[in-house]
């Protein structure tokens, strides 16, 4: 049995900022998420040309002036937007908090790509004179960027770096923020995952020669985890940042409180570049259940990483199968067909549209499973309408990544 | 190009590099940074830009004559004199 921590070691959610391709703030994504709204629209980028993607349409000029947004990334400003929102719905005094003692976590699956296209591209007109690269690809493209430009948006003088972990980023930064808490790196982290991916050409084609890029005559039915005829990944962006403080501060000013960090774990499957490991991934799930000191019947619903790929959703469930196969309290949905795969947000977006389900008990579906692959049968998945079930005390997030990294995170009822 | 088109020109390229603010209102003599939020990186846009639209070179030397409009039309005027405007 695990002792349980010291309420300065236990991490609670108190704030959250998103933004989707189907909502720009947890009311607009959860709202989205239970009436079957998808955000994945047609889509057309250089060299590719006409493919489907998940694109946010929020307020860039919320909390940035148009010459930031015009030096900085696209990244950058969906992670000030996210940050700042978080922040503001944390309800934290931010004009009198100490900003040297707040983090910026930022996960990314990859940075870098959009600036250094764009810079190529704009080269090519002037043969290729690299006296007319810009001075502002190095600040651009640094692996830091997103997490960068919130602490010079927002004045935070304490620790900013970016969590480069593939499709498992979102869960990766929630877990480094919490884990900084805990060693008393800050007071405040502002933690989770952003994406600005379908600005880079490269990505959709790599996933086209891949045989991995989804095709649908709608687009809002193209992304269609766990259904037989699923062909591939729609990209999106996004992005979704947490405040977490650890349970003895959140407390002392009675904030609200999304949930608890119950467990996590990361892994890798140190066995293949893109193909995933069913057997790794129930590892790791095993292994944040024994963090958390849970059972598998313990979790009611598990938010699955799966991305609309052939081979990836079923060795997915066949991870799910073996971890849960005891259990009948556990149902199972997916936020990808909806918005389509968030890359770094997508942990940390998929997680933040689950936790309204402590308190209104709904488990979203998965949407466009018009015929359930048999291969990707688990018991209790939740397709096509939303699932008001008894008591939600613990939800489960899986992402996972590219080089095989596994992520899960529990979270508890508060 | 005249002195006023090379002004035009040094007014279109602030207008890209610094979109918030108001540019009718500048007093040529007085330095940019005086009345703008401008800071290296935005004069390096300058330069660049000049570059890139008139293939104009402003050495690294030199970057002190862009600090107003005056001395920036100054220093320019030599060079763009048979630069046609865009």
């Amino acid at each position: 049995m695990i002792s349980l921590p010291a309420d300065e070691q236990r991490i609670v959610i108190t704030g959250i900022g998103l933004t989707a391709p189907n909502g720009n703030d947890l009311g607009e994504f959860r709202e989205s998420l239970l009436e079957g709204r998808s955000g994945v629209v047609p889509y057309e980028i250089r060299y590719v040309g006409k493919t489907l993607a998940g694109i946010c349409q929020f307020d860039e000029l919320r909390y940035q002036k148009r010459k930031e947004v015009r030096r900085g990334t696209r990244a950058g400003s969906v992670g000030i937007y996210c940050a700042q929102e978080a922040v503001k719905d944390s309800g934290v005094d931010w004009e009198n908090t100490d900003r040297s003692r707040v983090g910026i976590y930022v996960g990314v699956t990859e940075h870098g790509n959009v600036e250094t296209e764009n810079e190529v591209y704009e080269l090519k007109g002037y043969d290729y004179d690299t006296q007319f690269w810009s001075h502002h690809h190095n600040p651009r493209t640094v692996a830091n960027n997103p997490a960068g430009e919130i602490s010079l948006n927002m004045g935070i003088t304490g620790p900013h770096y970016s969590i480069g972990a593939a499709c498992a980023a979102g869960n990766a930064g929630l877990i480094q923020g919490a884990q900084m808490l805990r060693l008393g790196d800050c007071d405040l982290a502002i933690c989770g995952g952003v994406s600005e991916s379908v600005h880079t050409f490269g990505i959709f084609a790599s996933f086209k020669s891949q045989g991995a890029l989804a095709e649908h005559e709608d687009a809002t039915r193209a992304s269609r985890p766990f259904d037989v005829d699923r062909n591939g990944i729609v990209v999106a962006e996004g992005g979704c940042l947490y405040v977490l403080e650890r349970f003895s501060d959140a407390r002392k000013r009675g904030a609200k409180v999304y949930g608890e960090l119950a467990g996590y774990a990361i892994n890798s499957d140190a066995s293949d570049f893109v193909l995933p490991n069913p057997d790794r991934q129930a590892q790791c799930v095993d292994l944040a259940l024994q963090r958390a000191g849970l059972r598998p019947e313990q979790i009611d619903i598990v938010s699955t990483h799966a991305t609309g790929t052939s081979s990836g959703d079923a060795q997915e469930c066949a991870a799910l199968r073996r971890v849960f196969e005891t259990s009948d309290r556990t149902h199972f949905n997916n936020t990808k067909s909806f918005i389509g795969h968030a890359m770094g947000a997508a942990g940390s977006l998929e997680l933040s549209g689950n936790l309204p389900a402590f308190h209104d008990r709904i488990c979203h579906p998965t949407i466009n499973v018009d015929e359930l692959d048999p291969e990707c049968a688990i018991d209790q998945l939740i397709c096509g309408e939303p699932r008001e079930l008894e008591s939600v005390d613990y939800i489960l997030n899986n992402s996972f990544g590219m080089l095989g990294i596994n992520s899960a995170v529990i979270i508890k009822r508060m | 190009m005249t002195s006023e088109e090379i002004r035009e020109v040094i007014i279109d390229i602030l207008g890209d590099i610094a979109p918030d603010e108001e540019l009718g209102d500048l007093k040529d003599e007085i330095a940019f940074r005086d009345q703008l939020e401008l800071d290296s990186m935005d004069f390096l846009d300058i330069v660049m830009e000049l570059r890139k639209r008139y293939r104009v070179q402003v050495p690294e030397e030199d970057y002190g004559e862009l600090a107003s409009m005056q001395s920036t039309v100054t220093y320019l005027e030599p060079k763009m004199q048979d630069v046609e405007k865009a």
